[in-house]
């Protein structure tokens, strides 16, 4: 029988069955962080458990450590009881790999994972971290788990679960120049909804697909939770097998050939059938901006802020409502009318070499609005930002009047001090928009890297392909 | 109560419960609104009650180790009405506990004193986390939900039976009932409260078996 590509990695780790269906499904890849895991190795404790293969755990420090001044430490308190409790764990219970604050390798645990090879196709990769989905695009089944399933994971190396159904995502056709998969995903969401993958697994395909580059289809892979599916995919093909080639923790020798061999069997088969299929073309999408409270609150750049009074039902109208009183919007307002007040590029989407390049292209001999009270540039790894400034790309940001920060996740969630002001509204390369993620009473907009760059030295967003 | 670990009870047993029901009228509730991400520097399971939806229910900025008892609370929050003190039956809209995998939004929900949630759906992850930690996830269809809201608008202090056994959600005096769907295996762990790492290792050799053939023919993953 055919199978999809989800079907394989599914059934290559069930160690068993119940009878409803209920799975124990084996782990090959534990990433872990400081913010969600300090409960499950208490509860390890507590109950007399070792971890089960501590060979599995690959960890960093990232959601709480600050992006400067990195000579001091951590100053706040909490956060750094919290970072040196993950120091204290793995110093007790041990990892393949640990990639502390302050190590040059540390990271975004989602750029970091690809980059060391800890994540390589074919695997089960989790981690108590819903944005986890990132890792799918090397044809791994990664998904996001909370604390208890992090501790039950750490004393079994298996979760308990049910199959999710399929849904193939197929883009056809070409994205256009300055269209990226930042703008892919948000349209994607745009048109299915928050919920719409909640219950499935996701396979993005389709020629669009295809032809993004490996970082490219970790932001779409990235952003599948937004969708509400916990995992997103892309079948292997050279690319994936190009990226991997001799990353630190990647197979070497007569394992390699062995590795890759088994690699490329990690496609769906043709015939394979989905219990959903949806379709886009590529060649009509343009680059994308929220405007709401939630990622499918999003419209292309020349759009404008949507009217409460022509949606659909009471629900959606009162969502729309509550929406633009939080952001401060009127309806019908042009999206490029919209001033900002701060920049962040970063996040587990866009703060890989690639996203910084294309930041960059477009900061290049221009400067920040006056408007703009802070941009800042936040890359998604120590290797990350070495690889950027080899490149120069740190004086062309700060020529242009950007901050060049260390690595984390800084103003994506601001758990550190990186974050918005009540009121002040952030055009930012993360992933979600939601009330106050950005700080208390902040206003996000997501949007692409370029994008996020192009709103900086205008002062209001901007269709990026005017810039060039 | 949530995951007891000084006594070892991983999970309080669900059996039958009635509560008074707490309505939350919109759909999408993130998990960022549920808890925000300021209080996820703990690193406790507990404690988290009092910042359960901290940024719609009091009026200032919340922070970690704040005297919450003392804040200004916003009379606009459906939570700070009177008829609602003391629910711990929670009904809510579509696509509840999306966004973040943060098992500290059932924990926030739990401290508070929720026992069990009524939606047309949840998050995934979410719905995860909320069985692990003894909270009950139910889902009726869109309309029976509509009917609920109703309900709990027109009536102060309208409580609801849940039987879990039974799979049924019904008001007190029996004149409203819906019935709902639920996993077995999932059903079984919260009827029992039973420790499902407990349950996994039960399995132990099945998983060791397992590890050493996928090892010796995928050595790459050692
Ligand atoms: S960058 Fe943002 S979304 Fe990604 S792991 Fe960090 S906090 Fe989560």
């Amino acid at each position: 029988m055919q199978r999809t590509l989800y079907d394989k990695l599914w059934d290559s780790h069930v160690v068993r069955e119940e009878a409803d269906g209920t799975a124990l499904l084996y782990i090959d890849r534990h990433l872990v962080h400081e913010v969600t895991s300090p409960q499950a190795y208490e509860g390890l404790r507590l109950a007399g458990r070792r971890p089960w293969r501590v060979e599995s755990v690959v960890a960093t420090a990232d959601h709480n450590t600050p992006t400067k001044d990195w000579n001091l430490g951590i100053t706040d308190p909490v956060s750094r009881t919290q970072v040196e409790t993950l120091d204290a764990n793995i110093r007790e219970y041990g990892a393949k790999a640990y990639f502390p604050f302050l190590d040059r390798r540390q990271g975004i645990v989602h750029v970091i994972g690809p980059e060391q090879g800890a994540t390589l196709p074919g695997m089960t990769v989790v981690c108590g971290d819903s944005h986890t989905s990132t890792h799918g695009a090397f044809a791994a089944l990664a998904f996001g788990i909370g604390t208890s399933e992090v501790e039950h994971v750490l004393a079994t190396q298996c979760l308990l679960m049910k199959k999710a159904k399929s849904m193939l995502v197929r883009v056809d056709g070409c994205l256009p120049p300055g269209v990226t998969a930042k703008d892919l995903a948000l349209a994607v969401i745009g048109r299915l909804g928050t919920a719409a993958g909640t219950g499935y697994a996701i396979e993005f395909g389709g020629e669009a697909v295809r032809a993004l580059s490996m970082e490219a289809r970790m932001t779409l892979c990235n952003m599948a939770i937004e969708a509400g599916a916990r995992s997103g995919m892309v079948a292997v093909d050279e690319r994936t097998i190009d990226y991997v080639r001799g990353r630190p923790l990647a197979p070497t020798a007569a394992n390699w050939d062995r590795a890759v061999a088994h690699w490329r069997t990690l496609v769906s088969d043709d015939g394979a059938a989905f219990d959903v299929t949806h379709v886009f073309d590529a060649s009509t999408m343009s680059p994308q901006v929220t405007w709401g409270t939630s990622p499918e609150m999003v419209v292309p750049v020349d759009g404008r802020v949507p009217d409460p009074d022509r949606a659909g039902d009471a629900t959606r109208r009162e969502g729309i409502e509550r929406a633009l009183a939080y952001m401060g919007l009127e309806p019908n307002a042009p999206m490029t009318s919209i001033k900002i007040d701060k920049v962040f590029i970063g996040s587990c989407t866009n703060s890989r070499i690639e996203d910084l390049r294309e930041a960059a292209a477009v900061a290049r001999g221009r400067r920040v609005a006056g408007n703009v009270r802070l941009a800042m540039v936040v890359p998604g790894s120590g290797m990350v930002k070495a690889q950027a400034e080899a490149e120069g790309l740190d004086r062309v940001f700060v020529d242009a009047g950007f901050e060049w920060r260390e690595p984390g996740c800084s103003m994506c969630l601001a758990m550190n001090d990186d974050r918005l002001e009540p009121g002040e509204r952030c055009a930012s390369t993360s992933n979600r928009n939601f009330e106050g993620r950005q700080g208390a009473g902040g206003r996000t907009h997501l949007v692409s890297p370029a994008m996020a760059a192009a709103a900086a030295v205008e002062g209001h967003f901007v269709d990026v392909r005017r810039l060039r | 109560m949530c995951v007891d670990f000084v006594s070892g009870q991983r999970m309080q047993p669900f059996l039958v419960h009635t509560g008074l029901v707490a309505p939350l009228d919109r759909a999408n509730v993130d998990t960022d609104a549920i808890i925000p991400k300021q209080f996820l520097k703990s690193i406790k399971r507990s404690g988290f009650g009092p910042n359960l939806f901290d940024a719609w229910r009091y009026l200032d900025r919340g922070e970690p180790g704040m005297d919450n008892a003392g804040r200004p609370r916003n009379p606009q929050f459906v939570l700070n009405e009177p008829r609602y003190q003391g629910a711990s039956i929670l009904l809510a809209r579509r696509n509840f506990g999306c966004g973040s995998s943060r098992e500290h939004a059932p924990w926030a929900l739990c401290d508070f004193g929720f026992r069990a949630l009524i939606a047309p759906s949840y998050a995934d992850i979410f719905n995860n986390n909320c069985y692990k930690n003894g909270l009950l996830p139910i889902v009726l269809p869109e309309a029976q939900v509509d009917r609920l809201f109703a309900d709990t608008a027109a009536f102060p202090g309208f409580r609801l039976t849940i039987d879990l056994e039974g799979q049924r959600v019904s008001t007190v005096d029996g004149s409203l009932a819906f019935d709902f769907e639920i996993e077995p295996f999932r059903k079984h762990c919260l009827k029992h409260g039973l420790d499902d790492i407990g349950l996994t290792l039960q399995h132990a050799d099945a998983i060791r078996t397992f590890e050493t053939k996928r090892l010796a023919e995928q050595p790459w993953l050692a």
